[in-house]
This record gives structure tokens, sequence and C-alpha cells, in this order.
């Protein structure tokens, strides 16, 4: 493959039957005379369910049924705590389904769900995150890494350190709040099931209620055309999922359709866990780190554990000999966090980021030039070089491009109409994974002799939840073969494909491009560039060994110009430009629009995303989106994301690094390092409010 | 959701002949906030009574020069209306910093006081709340107290906050709401209409069962033509205010406050009139100190919630801060804001 994106990209090739309303989401396909289901949460946060009554619920007209712990069918396969619904009486969370209607019309549904009356045994629970908790404990893995690591000695050496800075840093819970809500459509035939589902990964989801089921992979067929937005919670399945196959396993034949509420969404679908983070930098006066600690600790579910890697990017983010980091959870009376976008480096950057800020006024030293003074010549964490890593080159391409020259590093003293300004820099960092696994088959279809040019038929069971999946495997799939990209008809979502690995991790473009390069390879060696009509040829994904030889990760570097009010405390930001290293940019229309998506993300983050919890009852309090605040338009200035480029020969065969996350790693540690330079006020918790600047 | 009648009167008094016979009958106007609490079941009327279409959505001059706006007028009309504009420009700034254009188009002037709080346990049947019953107790005094009153609510009473902008600005005026009702016509001031919540935080309003508000009446106001609204909130738009002023400033040649209005949002369960602020400045210098000491005047005995999950104290130095800033640039600029 030639190492070269040409010209601005190819549109979203789903575009124009998306603007039309033309392309068909999970809840809208075609079911003959659905069934709707409504669950009813629980409204304690610990306990068991006594009685369920039902009476008055089935006695509205159009319900079909009622489900209860002791009525719901039996899963009959093995199942986690979250996936068991309606299979015991216990309750784990409040919010956590206890009873579920199926009715004839969605109005029936939720008129007889909101009759349904739940009896409870409470019991004591703790919802209210408390970091120095007796219950913490250390999680057996964060993600897929070890809970702790530890080189040297850091506190001997940070104690010995001539510059120190300590600082812990506060994140809260966070909600995914894709635009589209989590749907299912689920109908049995049989024994065999098959689910319309709002799905990062329509074989994972096939494989998991397969599993849940206690049937065969081959029982399941799972369609997911078009997602609106996963960011992680669509990657397994939640509890509303489980609870639609399992309704619908009572009406043999009728589809069952339900779409979660807001409520239920911020219920039962995952969230980013809440972080303490406590750093420890020691440097020498030159600026060169000795010591680094990264200690966390976040708050998880007694139900099941999830450990977010918060400190993983201390790993890999810079030089020091003397490092750690370590990880614990303070297990709650909560629904279980799940991954979110961009899972440790996005709360754990806004920590460490911020140190090295606090690190750079605390040296005299320019922040920009203390990054760069502390770059590692390979992995900190491995030792491995890096298979490329340009985070010096984004870090001297933002600065040039912000006009960082010359800026004048004292705090409070730059006053404009009334709003202090300032800027600020972060570093961001996210690894490159790809999955082995994934499969792609092409075909040749010739057309009509004389007619049209023919067509190649890309399948592969990828998922296209809006990050332009289509539009980029299309372009892998006719750069491969040689052809135009309007000779290629790419084909995802559908368990009928080839098998395809999770769109998750920023590792769905790589993991699928090297299954669709590997088939073309293939097809092309088999069939020559005159193929006959139905040549076929298929591809599978195997293991890079280079994955044991290097590390592999996409670098970026955020500035930021924020404005604070100097009456009101309210904090704007005008100004934000990332540069990122991301390997090849396989189509720059739809990474360009990953990447600013990622920054607003990481604004909103910065500003806005908290999900309360109250503390008493144990519910978020603000669950629907006008309690839980994302940036608005209104919220986003001058805003742009350019790369460098960086050619990977390592990283995969289309020489890619995953754009889904790094966006967002490091802009929340920007904003509150450019409201530091603008006020002289410190943020250390997110999200960053106004009433931190209203002073004494 | 519960079923409901539904019925759509001729005229005014068709339709308050029909809410007053029914006590579990409510008038539908715009539907935005209404219609949320049906779904929510918050709100569970036997019988919505759609007044749209028999309400006067006229803006119309009244002899003393003032102004008469029909309560059928849509949010949108009401802000555009160059009258409003010129003669009221904090009204006009106030509607256009609440919601959203689709909703503002939707949104009558009648329905957008009558709108209720945005407390999220008043609005969550699963969280005990003192607004939908008295006898529960108030959950937020505990809980997210972020958007909550520090002002008019005594020990333990509801702390809910009015979430109107409009009203705010109609307070700082002396707005005059017109009502009917079985009885027939009356007017309430508009810093009347709104009740503090005492024993009853269950009633947001002085209106009884049946009356309809019919319009509203600005009487003339000089001062009101230099005036202001400022919304400090928790992000650039699409929010409820933490704290809003509505003002309007005349400053005499000699540099000391000739007249002011102050009004204030999101302090209390119902939109504040500063009067204390407005004494405060009265015939005294229009500078910084005297505008920080005059929000401090009204804010003093003030009472602020602090809880783990967010209380709401900053809104005492933030009232000073946004009347400060307001009243400056009124002094500086007229009308114009920042």
């Amino acid at each position: 493959m030639t190492t070269t994106a040409a010209g601005p990209g190819l549109t979203r090739v789903e575009g124009p039957a998306k603007v039309t309303g033309n392309a068909v989401y999970a809840y809208e396909q075609d079911a003959a005379q659905p069934l709707h289901l409504r669950g009813v949460g629980a409204t304690i946060a610990r306990g068991r369910v006594r009685a369920v009554h039902t009476d008055a619920a089935a006695a509205v007209p159009g319900v079909v049924a009622v489900l209860t712990p002791d009525t719901a069918p039996r899963l009959g396969g093995e199942a986690g705590a979250e996936q068991s619904v309606l299979q015991s009486a216990v309750v784990h969370h409040r919010g956590q389904y206890v009873a579920a209607v199926l009715a004839e019309t969605p109005e029936a549904a939720r008129e007889a769900a909101d009759a349904v009356v739940v009896d409870y045994d409470a019991e004591p629970a703790t919802t209210a995150f408390d970091p120095d908790s007796a219950e913490a404990y250390t999680p057996e893995v964060v993600v897929a890494f070890p809970p702790d690591t530890s080189t040297g000695d850091p506190d001997a050496a940070f104690d010995a350190a001539a510059v120190r800075v300590e600082a812990t840093y506060t994140t809260p819970i966070e909600f995914h709040h894709p635009m589209e809500p989590h749907t299912t459509v689920a109908r049995w035939d049989g024994e065999h099931v098959t689910l319309f589902e709002a799905s990062q990964s329509v074989w994972d989801a096939r494989r998991q209620i397969a599993a849940l089921f206690g049937i065969g992979d081959d029982g399941v067929t799972v369609v997911s055309p078009h997602v609106g937005g996963g960011f992680g919670t669509k990657g397994t399945l939640h509890a509303g999922s489980v609870l639609t196959a399992l309704a619908a396993r009572a009406v043999p034949g009728r589809s069952v359709k339900l779409a979660l509420s807001r409520r239920e969404m911020t219920d039962t679908t995952g969230y980013r866990p809440a972080t303490v983070q406590r750093l420890r930098l020691g440097a020498g006066t030159d600026g060169r780190l000795v010591s680094v600690s990264h200690d966390v600790v976040e708050s998880g579910a007694r139900m099941a554990e999830f450990g977010e890697p918060t400190a993983v990017i201390s790993r890999h983010l810079y030089a020091a000999e003397h490092r750690r980091t370590s990880h614990r959870v303070v297990p709650l009376d909560l629904s279980t966090p799940t991954y979110m976008r961009a899972p440790g480096e996005a709360p754990g950057s806004f920590g460490a980021e911020s140190a090295m800020d606090e690190l750079a006024v605390a040296l005299g030293i320019d922040p920009v030039e203390l990054r760069i003074r502390n770059e590692p010549d390979a992995d900190p964490d491995t030792g491995r070089p890096f298979s490329s890593r340009n985070l010096v080159a984004c870090l001297r391409r933002g600065a040039d491009r912000f006009g960082w020259a010359g800026r004048d590093p004292r705090p409070r003293t730059r006053l404009v109409d009334g709003w202090w300004h300032g800027t600020g820099v972060a570093a961001a960092f996210f690894p490159s994974f790809a999955m082995p696994g994934s499969a792609a088959g092409i075909r040749y279809d010739a057309g009509a002799p004389g007619g049209a040019p023919g067509r190649y038929r890309v399948d592969i069971a990828a998922a296209d939840i809006g990050q332009g999946a289509r539009t980029v495997l299309t372009l892998v799939a006719a750069e491969a073969l040689g052809v135009p990209a309007s000779q290629v008809d790419l084909n995802l979502g559908d368990t009928g494909l080839p098998h395809a690995t999770m769109a998750g991790g920023s590792a769905g473009t790589a993991s699928w491009a090297t299954a669709i390069v590997e088939a073309a390879d293939r097809f092309r060696d088999k069939w020559g560039t005159d193929p006959d009509d139905g040549s076929e040829a298929d591809g599978v994904a195997g293991h890079n060994p280079a994955m044991a030889e290097y590390a592999m990760g996409a670098h970026g570097a955020h500035f930021v110009e924020v404005a604070v009010h100097a009456d009101t405390g309210e904090i704007r930001v005008p100004r934000m430009l990332g540069v990122f290293a991301a390997g090849r940019i396989l189509n720059p229309l739809t990474a360009r629009s990953q990447f600013l998506g990622g920054m607003v993300w990481g604004l909103s983050m910065a500003l806005h995303e908290e999900g309360v919890v109250d503390p008493g009852r144990g519910h978020v309090v603000n669950h629907d989106l006008a309690g839980y605040h994302v940036a608005a338009n209104a919220d986003v200035g001058d805003i742009d994301a350019e790369w460098v480029e960086e050619d990977d020969p390592h990283v995969n065969p289309v020489g890619a690094k995953g754009i889904g996350e790094i966006g967002i790693v490091g802009v929340a540690a920007a904003v509150a390092n450019a409201a530091h330079h603008a006020t002289g006020v410190r943020v250390r918790s997110l999200p960053i409010t106004l009433e931190h600047f209203l002073g004494d | 959701m519960k079923p409901f009648a539904y019925t759509r009167p001729a005229d005014a008094a068709s339709a308050v002949a029909a809410v007053a016979a029914d006590p579990s009958a409510a008038y539908l106007a715009g539907g935005t906030n209404l219609v949320d609490h049906l779904k929510l079941g918050v709100a569970e009327p036997g019988t919505l009574v759609d007044v749209t279409g028999l309400l006067s959505t006229a803006i119309t001059p009244t002899d003393d020069g003032g102004l008469l706006i029909g309560a059928g007028a849509r949010n949108t009309d009401v802000a555009a209306d160059p009258r409003v504009r010129s003669a009221f420009p904090a009204l006009s700034a106030a509607l256009l910093a609440g919601a959203s254009g689709q909703l503002r188009n939707m949104a009558t002037t009648g329905g957008n006081l009558l709108q209720r709080t945005r407390c999220s346990y008043f609005a969550d049947l699963t969280a005990p709340c003192t607004k939908r019953d008295p006898g529960q107790g108030c959950s937020a005094r505990t809980g997210w107290a972020r958007h909550h009153a520090i002002l008019g609510a005594g020990e333990g009473e509801c702390i809910a906050t009015h979430p109107s902008d409009m009203a705010v600005a109609l307070a700082a005026f002396d707005a005059r709401v017109h009502v009917l009702g079985p009885a027939g016509e009356r007017t309430v001031a508009a810093t009347e209409l709104h009740r503090l919540p005492g024993a009853d935080p269950s009633r947001d309003t002085v209106l009884e069962h049946g009356e309809l508000i019919t319009a509203v009446e600005l009487p003339a106001s000089p001062v009101a033509a230099r005036s202001a609204y400022r919304k400090v909130r928790d992000r650039a738009s699409y929010a409820f205010a933490l704290v809003s002023v509505a003002a309007a400033l005349d400053v005499g040649a000699d540099g000391t406050v000739r007249d002011v209005r102050i009004a204030l949002g999101g302090v209390a369960h119902r939109p504040w009139r500063a009067t204390r602020a407005e004494a405060a400045l009265r015939g005294g210098p229009a500078t910084d100190e005297a505008f920080r000491a005059a929000a401090a005047a009204e804010t003093d005995g003030a009472r602020a919630v602090d809880t783990v999950a967010g209380g709401n104290a900053f809104k005492i130095p933030l009232v000073a801060g946004t009347v400060t800033a307001t009243l400056r640039a009124l002094a500086a600029h007229g009308t114009e804001v920042a």
C-alpha cells in the first residue's frame, strides 16, 4: 500500500441515506405487529424484591404479559449480575429492572408499567463515593492492564527531588449519552432469535446472547446496519437488550421492541467511574522528571468489578527513572461502570497533564518545553521502542500555529472587556491496538457486458457507529484492490457477514482493514486484475507479531485559550487547536470529524459533564439531557484539528492508528491549565465550574 | 401516562367555565412544560382544556404608553417585537436567553409564567418532593441543590426556584397580569403572582383553580429603555439560570442613580424583585462598590444549602458579581451587557 492520503477524502457513503431519513436504525426495522416493552426500575439501591403486584398492570387494555423475577423466562445459560435480568429477587442498584410489561402499544406498556407496585426488603446501601473507604480494594485488572506498576523507588526519589509537585485531582461519574438510545428489536422463531440491536459489535452481541440463553452461536442473528453513537456503552449488551430478548422468548414468533429512555440509559447502560488521583512529580531544576507517581482511587460497583485504567497514561507519556502507578476501587451499590470513550486516558490525563503544568509553573519552565525535555527514547513502561512517536512534533507544530511563542507565563495578567484570558497546553496519548480475528470476503460482480465497470462487494461484520467505518473501509478496499472507491460496495453490521471484532478501543479500523487488505491481496493473487464474474476471496486478520516488539500509540497536543469572567466566574473556551500524530490518516474528511468530535467531548468533560448521585437514595439525579449537560454549540468557539505526517510500518498493514479517542485525551487538563493562566486559580476537580473563580 | 380527555372551547369564558367546574382539569397552551409532566406522571389532569387559539396573540400599545401582551403571544414573537425591543430590551433579552428557538416558537406568554420548577426531584416520582406533596419533605436539601433557592425559603421549606427568564424581566418592570376567573376579571402584580413556598409549596402562584391569564400589561417606564438581562448558567446556552439579573438604570449627569430596577432569577421560589438593593442605590453613586454593597444588602439573610452532591452557597457571591457586572455595563453602555 502507498502511504499517502490523497485529496480531501471521501464523503460518507451512507450520508445521503442518513440526511434523507432513509438509513434504518435498529428500532425502525420493519417488524410486523410488534409488541412494546417497558421496564420497571427498582426504587431501592440494595435489597430484595419481596413482592410484585401486577393486577392493575395486567388489567390495562392491550397488556400481553407482565414479567417479574418470579414469572420471567429463565435465561438458561451463564449470566453475570448485570445481564441476569429478572432472574432473581436481588436488587443491586436503583433503576435495576425488577419487572417489565409487554403490550400491544407503547402507551399501554407505559401506563401498565407505572401501575406495577413492587414491595422491597431494603438493605443498607453505600452509594456515595468515599475515596478513603475501608472497602477500597485492588482490582484484578484495569481493563486489560495490571492495576499496579512500580519501578525504582519513587517515594525516595520524590523526597530527594529538587522540585516537587504533589496534588490530588478528581473527576466525576460521566455518561456516554449517544444520540441514539440503546434500542433492541427481538424475535424468537423456535430456538433461533433475531436481534436488531444498536451495537458496536454484532458478533460480540451474538456470542453474549447465545451464552446467556445457553444456545449455540448459530441460534442468534444480530443486525445493526446503522448506529447513532456508541462510545463504549454499546460494546457489551446491557440489561435492556437482555430484557428484550427475554421478553420475546415469552411470545414466540412476535417481535418485541424496546428503546431506552435517557433515565434508563443512566440507570442501566454503564458510565465512566469517578476518580480521585494523587499525582507526585519530582524533577531536577532542569525540568527532567526523576519520579512520577500516579495513585488512583476510583468508584466501582459491588455487583461486578470494573477497573478504569486511569493511571495507565503515566506509564507511557514521560521518561522518569522512578515511577509508580496504582488503582484501588471502592465498591458501591450502583450499576456497573463500563468502557467510555478513552477509558483511563480521558480522566487520567486530567491529573497527569494538570500536574505537568503545575510542575512547569514551579520550575519556571515553559510547559511545552517541559514536555519536550521529558520525551522518552523508548516506552517507559516496557522499554520497547516506539513503532512511531511524534508527540514532540505535535507540540512544536501546535505551538507554532497557536502562536505560543512569547507567551507571558504570569497568571492573571490579561483582562479584556471584563474577561481574564489565558492559554494552556496538554499532551495526549492513546494506545494503538488491533484485535486479531476479523475476516473479510470479496466477490466480484462483472455486470453486463459493455456496461458499467464491474463491482467489488466487500463483506465484513464491522460496525459503523458514526465514526465513518463504512466510508473508510470502502477506501481501504478500493486502494487494496487498486480500483476507484465508486466500484466498491461495503456491507457491514450483520452476523450474516464474516466475523469482525468490536468498534472499540480505537481498534476497529486497524483490525478490520487488516482483514480487508489480506482478502484483497489474496483476491488479486488468485484472480489477477481481470477477474471473472463471481470470483471470490477472503482474508483473516492475524495477530501482528510487531505488537510484541514495539510500543504503539497515537499522540497529540492540545492548545486552548480560556476566558473567565472577572465578576461572575463564567468560563468560556474561545479557541482550541489539536495536533495529532496517528499514523496514516486514511480519510481526511471523516478523520477531521473524529478529532473535532473528540475535542468537543473533551471540552464538555472539562466544563460540563457530571453525573450527580443522590447520596441518600442512590440514583443519578440528573438523568436526562436537561440535567446532564453536554457542550452546546454556543460552548464551542474557534476549533481546529490537524495532524502531522507519520509513517508507521509496524502498526498494521495500512499504517493507521486509531483516532476515535485520542481527540479527548488531555483537553480537560489543557482547559484547566489555561484557566490557571487566566486567573491564577488552579482547579483540580472536574467539571470546571464558575464557583471556583468567584473569589472570597 | 394516565389517559385524559381533551377539549377545545370556543372562547376564554367557556374555557374558564370548563376548568372551574372540574377540579381535575388543566389548561393547555404551548405544552412545552405540561406535556413533559404528563409523560412523567407529575401532572395527571383528567381533562386538558386547550386555550391555544382563543387567547389574544396581539401586542398592543396602551393609553398610558405601555404595552399589552396577549397571553397567547408566543415567546418568539414577543422577543422580536420592535416596541418590546426598544422600550423593554431586558424583556426581549430574557426571552431569548430561555429555552431554544423551537420551544420559544411554541411557548406562550401565559404559559411561560405558569411553567413549573425544573428541580429534578419534583420531576421524579420515585423521590420525595415537598412541592408535589407537602407531606413528603424535600429531597434537594440533602441531595443535589446546585440550582436551588437562597432567598425566600424558611427552614425546611421547599427550595425550588422558578425557572422563567421572562418573569424576571416582568417583575423588574412592574408588569400587571390580567386574569379571567369564574368571578370575572382581576389584575395581579407580576411580583405578586408567584408565591414563596411557605407551608404549601404545591402552589406556585396566587391563582385560583380555573383562573386563566389573558394578558400581561407593561406600564410605561422610561427607565426600562435602558435595561438589560444577564443570565449566568452552567453552559453558554440551553440551560436554566444559576443566577440571572433583569436591571434598568438611569444615572444622572452628576453620576448618581436617579432610578433603578433590579429583579433576580434563579434564587427563589419566585422571580425576586430586589427592592432592598434598589433602595440602597437610589440617589447614591453608580460605582462598583455601591453595586456590590446593594447586592449584598439584598442577599443579607440568604440561606444556602451545603450537600455532598452540590450546594448553592456560591450563588451569594454570584448575585453580587452578576448584579455588579450588569449595572456597570448599563451605566457605561445602556443596554449592551457583555
